[in-house]
């Protein structure tokens, strides 16, 4: 009985702690050691108030959680960072993250890269002084991670997207708030992602589902858009010029580029000034083989459209929208590949197909016209994504 | 009594022999002198080798000691260029200092830190300890320090920098491939300098095939290689070991590593992916033939994080290096 009694103990695992760190100073120090010195199954539970950190912070330890008192009141401030290129990077696994504010990162706000079950649950990230160039490009960076878990984020001022998840599989996107961002919300390169009941407004553009060549991981494909708020997307682009979102017009509702079977479903879009769903082949030239530029496969219906298209923010577009009686159309796709792209659009307004005759194509070869669509059936539902339990409960 | 006692005690006190069993164990010590690696911060115990690197990784201008200690008995292997495999046991020992004056370099050096990769059974750690203001002891710093260091720079001006000894997540931040820590410096391509590998063999300490092996150029000797050799040395070096195809910077797309053929991976008008305000304004990471116009150039040169390349152990600009890629980007095709 009594040697039972003991090989059981030996088989539990190490009682989880909980490691108490206050804001306060030597905030860089006590947190980073706290989360080095963390345990699989510790929580570190940051208390409230400020902590001013002087370089970047990272977790490398699985199965942590780092959690603070609420996101208006543990804040991470990285005004005073000196190096790195994230204000937290998080590379293990299972990780939790809950309950707090990154604000004003020199670079990227919160970069998890090959973590799977990542979770961000009421994280709150902002660049304090509004939207400038100057701010850092991404506020939750996600990427190449399995089972990307994003719910109750609030992002403001990043310079290039709000919230990114990249090169990433299974991912869901949920009641989450991005405002004055470049993009809101962007899927890149990434497979099997649900992002629903999300509200993206004054951004440049509200969504973007976006893929792009010579990465590791590209074919972006099996994205579902559905139930979000995507209203007044109308800061002025303030990415730094190069990057693929400085070229997002001004106004831009929901953005898909380059990506294969994506649903933009029972989404309420509106005053968007260049358009509310817009659907691109990538533009530039490309090297590489095995990418593919054009937007094919993609449904868009049962959405509820408000005004849009009365700003179109692109060379050409104000001609196009006099052309077309003033107003540009809500629902525009550049209609690269033809019937073969197999685009479905829905939804009771105006459709057009600029009918571009390949990649690449400049504005001005567009031959504007309503678009019907092909005979080819639309793309059938996507399952719903699903987390593993755990990573589930850990956001409830 | 006592006087017949102390030359036992001398003999017995750690710093003298090499501990094997702390480097094996599974304890991270709290002082660095417990593993008998060193005398002071650069100076090895019997039984641990200096070595040099043809092109050496820049950390704002400081000094560097570097040195291997493979266990009794045992052997690295040579495995083609690239890293020697080293066996279970085996340290890699990097101090890093200051002299007072950068024009006379081995003229009154401060150690401030000696970094060890030490392989165990279970694969590399990474330890950071940082020696105290008198140079007497070194302590573990997991969660590093920053420091403000001073010295007298080549055109006789005075430098300071706030200096960074990396935490151990940052250690392993340049240090991973795949999901395992490995070294980065020791590659054979790098120590090949014509004796020191020889030696290493006739020493006992390696063992393996010479023949046919690449010599990385010396990045600012012209007689060692060409530009475009020497300029591929020092990416390799400096950028190549986030950027590679596994490295921690995979996700960019962009790779320079010795061996990544000359297409839009090594930057060739390769657009800025996640780069952000990194990107600078710039549409390319190298524009061949204009190295204004090429981001890669301009994250060199600054000193702003979330711009700056590397993003860690980077206070100052190499502005020698800088020089560097600059001409081999003018001169490209």
């Amino acid at each position: 009985m009594q040697v039972a009694a003991i090989a059981l103990m030996a088989a539990a695992p190490a009682l989880a702690d909980t490691i108490r760190v206050a804001a306060g100073p030597d905030a860089q120090e006590r947190l980073q050691a706290a989360l080095i010195e963390a345990k699989p199954g510790d929580v570190v539970d940051m208390g409230a108030g400020r902590f001013d950190l002087t370089d970047g912070l990272s977790l490398d330890v699985n199965g942590v959680t780092v959690r603070g008192a609420g996101p208006d009141k543990t804040i991470l401030s990285f005004k005073g960072q000196q190096a790195a290129g994230e204000g937290l990077l998080v590379t293990s696994d299972d990780v939790v993250l809950r309950d707090f504010a990154v604000e004003d990162a020199r670079g990227d706000g919160i970069k998890s890269k090959g973590a799977d079950q990542i979770v961000y649950k009421n994280i709150r990230v902002e660049w304090t002084g509004g939207p400038k160039e100057t701010n850092g490009a991404y506020g939750l960076y996600p990427v190449e991670s399995r089972n990307v878990l994003i719910d109750g984020a609030v992002v403001k001022g990043a310079s290039d997207a709000g919230i990114y998840v990249g090169q990433s599989r299974n991912i869901i996107v949920r009641n989450s708030t991005a405002m004055f961002n470049v993009a809101g919300i962007e899927i890149e390169n990434s497979y099997d992602a649900d992002v629903h009941s999300n509200l993206a407004t004054r951004n440049t553009g509200g969504i973007l589902i976006f893929d792009l060549p010579n990465l590791p991981q590209q074919g972006g494909h099996n994205i579902r858009v559905f139930s979000n708020r995507v209203i007044a997307n109308d800061t002025p682009n303030f990415a730094p010029k190069g990057n693929i979102v400085a070229s997002v017009p001004t106004g831009t509702g929901v953005m898909v580029m380059a990506n294969r079977n994506v649903h933009v479903v029972d989404n309420d879009l509106a005053d968007n000034g260049t358009t509310n769903v817009m659907i691109v082949a990538y533009q530039s030239a490309f090297t590489d083989k095995a990418y593919n530029p054009l937007a094919r496969d993609v449904v868009v219906r049962d959405n509820r459209h408000g005004r849009a298209g009365f700003a179109p923010a692109f060379p050409g577009g104000a001609e196009l929208a006099a052309a077309m009686g003033g107003l540009f159309p809500a629902v525009f796709w550049d209609g690269v590949g033809g019937d073969s792209a197999n685009v479905h659009f829905g939804d009771p307004v105006m459709a057009i197909s600029l009918n571009l005759p390949a990649q690449g194509a400049a504005v001005t070869a567009a031959k504007p016209g309503p678009y019907t669509a092909p005979a080819s059936p639309a793309p059938a539902a996507l399952p719903t994504i699903l987390m593993p339990a755990a990573t589930e409960a850990a956001a409830q | 009594m006592l006087a017949l006692l102390a030359p036992l005690l001398v003999s017995a006190s750690p710093g003298s022999h090499v501990n094997d069993a702390l480097i094996l164990g599974d304890t991270l010590p709290p002082r660095l002198q417990d593993f008998g690696l060193l005398v002071d911060g650069r100076t090895p115990t019997p039984g641990v080798r200096a070595y040099h690197l043809n092109t050496p990784l820049f950390s704002d201008y400081s000094e560097k000691f570097r040195f291997l200690y493979v266990p009794q008995g045992q052997k690295a292997v040579l495995k083609g260029d690239g890293l020697i495999d080293l066996p279970v046991g085996s340290v890699l020992i990097k101090s890093f200092g200051y002299p007072a004056d950068l024009r006379a370099p081995d003229r009154d050096v401060r150690i401030l830190e000696t970094r060890l990769l030490i392989r165990r059974a279970a694969g590399w750690v990474a330890l950071p300890y940082v020696w105290n203001a008198q140079g007497t002891e070194a302590l573990l710093k997991r969660a590093g320090q920053r420091m403000s260091v001073s010295w007298t720079h080549f055109d006789g001006q005075t430098r300071t920098i706030s200096y960074a000894v990396p935490n151990a997540n940052q250690c392993k931040g340049c240090h991973v491939l795949g999901d395992a820590i490995t070294p980065i410096g020791p590659k054979a391509r790098n120590l090949n300098d014509g004796v020191q590998l020889q030696a290493m063999k006739q020493a006992g300490l390696l063992t393996g095939s010479l023949h046919g092996l690449v010599r990385l150029p010396h990045w600012d000797r012209p007689e060692t290689g060409s530009l475009n050799a020497r300029a591929r040395a020092y990416l390799d070096v400096n950028c190549g070991h986030c950027h590679n195809p596994k490295g921690p910077a995979d996700t960019s797309g962009l790779w320079l590593n010795w061996d990544q053929p000359a297409d839009t991976n090594l930057g060739l008008y390769k657009r800025p992916t996640a780069a952000g305000r990194g990107s600078v304004g710039l549409d390319f990471a190298i524009k061949p033939g204009d190295p204004g116009q090429s981001y890669l150039v301009a994250r060199m040169q600054s000193l702003e994080p979330g711009i700056a390349m590397p993003e860690l152990g980077r206070a100052t600009v190499h502005t020698e290096g800088v020089d560097l890629i600059r001409h081999w980007v003018r001169e490209m095709p």
